[in-house]
């Protein structure tokens, strides 16, 4: 079959309709696929809060969010998300807070007792190497080399080339100094958090 | 040709890591693992499947002269498609893999085979030179991959062989990438010849 001629009427006809047709598919699909990625979102958070918790029957009595300005006037939102057991005894709660890691957003959520102890945390979204810095959903769970669960972020967590007590994922020194950073200004967030469960209470059953 | 021979020459004759030497940059940068090895080239090759015979229907209306911009136009669609897809349904992928779908956009075995074989030949041919090209990308990937995390990591999909002392780390790290490719082109190109 012959090709169709080069002429400017035929190139711009040619572009745009490949341009329109690919563009209405892609609308389409993204309309089919635009529930699922929210329902994903959705069930890892609440998932991911249930296990920086480690508790399975929960409820979020209060979400609070909280905004600061860092050193460099980037605003930081951190999402504190206070938690309730079945019998409405406070729990603590996770905090969602959000750092530069090596290849992007390094948002995590950190489980805190009342005290503001580490219960547990989970890697919400990263972009980080696979294979490196990729390690730290495992990395610095209890048991693991850098084993963070149980320490109370009072004292800034630092990597053990800072000075610090907690060992670096190897060749990913990047990685952990954001991770913890995100830690520290999660505890500073939820210690400086007003303790009012009944202001602007939005309850959510899980 | 026929269908058969096709295939086999994506994978053998004219297979893109180890004899095209084409998509170098994912091949590097995802094969940290066997299964991420893996998961990159059965995405490039889903990729590749779709946009060679969307190609190929289009070639008699392409005008010569804006045939790349069509070609990339699709390829982008389909990759966007492909993204979409695995956030929703294939979270675990999406989570390790994530960051290096998009950029099979500027893969260039997908634009290679689009103007090397796709724009030349019928859609049902290009059908099956996605399929061996993929296939042959997917092997070539996953291979790099077993190597790496074998060394690197001390297992294969992630079961455990050697214990964690005797590990190479680099070999999980980007110069690990190049040492263990280097050495698998010059083992795969002596079988071959």
């Amino acid at each position: 079959m012959k090709k169709l001629e080069s002429s400017l009427l035929n190139m711009v006809l040619v572009l745009t309709g490949v341009a329109v047709i690919m563009g209405g598919i892609l609308a389409f699909v993204n309309h089919l696929t635009e529930g699922p990625i929210a329902d994903q979102k959705a069930k890892a958070l609440a998932d991911g809060i249930k296990s920086v918790m480690c508790v399975d029957d929960l409820q979020v009595a209060n979400t609070d969010t909280v905004k600061q300005t860092d050193a460099k006037g980037k605003e930081l939102i951190y999402v504190i998300y206070e938690t309730k057991d079945a019998q409405g005894h406070e729990l603590g709660a996770a905090v969602e807070s959000t750092t530069g890691g090596f290849g992007g957003n390094l948002k995590v959520l950190v489980g805190f007792n009342t005290e503001g102890q580490i219960l547990g945390y989970t890697l919400l979204e990263h972009a980080e190497t696979p294979g490196l810095g990729a390690k730290a959903d495992k990395w610095f769970q209890k048991g693991e080399k850098g084993d963070i669960i149980g320490l109370t972020p009072a004292q800034p967590l630092t990597v053990s080339k800072d000075g610090g007590k907690v060992d670096a994922i190897t060749a990913s020194t990047i990685t952990s100094r954001a991770f913890l950073l995100a830690v520290n200004n999660a505890y500073n967030a939820y210690k400086a958090a007003p303790i009012d469960a009944e202001s602007g209470a939005t309850k959510k059953s899980e | 040709m026929n269908a058969i021979q096709i295939i086999k020459n994506g994978i053998v004759k004219e297979n893109p890591t180890f004899v095209l030497m084409l998509g170098m940059c994912p091949t590097l940068a995802t094969t940290t693992s066997a299964g991420n090895g893996m998961s990159m080239g059965l995405a490039t090759m889903a990729v590749l499947i779709c946009t060679n015979v969307v190609i190929s229907c289009l070639k008699s209306v392409t005008p010569d002269k804006v045939r790349i911009p069509v070609f990339i136009v699709v390829i982008a669609a389909f990759v966007t498609l492909l993204q979409m897809v695995i956030k929703a349904y294939l979270p675990e992928v999406d989570a390790s893999l994530g960051l290096f779908i998009p950029l099979i956009v500027v893969n260039c075995i997908i634009l290679g085979r689009a103007e090397a074989f796709a724009a030349k030949n019928s859609p049902v041919a290009s059908l099956f030179d996605g399929i061996g090209i993929g296939l042959g990308f997917t092997l070539g990937l996953t291979l790099l991959g077993m190597c790496r995390e074998l060394l690197g990591s001390g297992s294969i999909f992630g079961f455990t062989l050697i214990p964690e002392t005797y590990n190479i780390l680099l070999f999980v790290l980007p110069p690990g990438a190049f040492i263990t490719l280097g050495f698998l082109i010059a083992i795969v190109n002596k079988i071959r010849n």
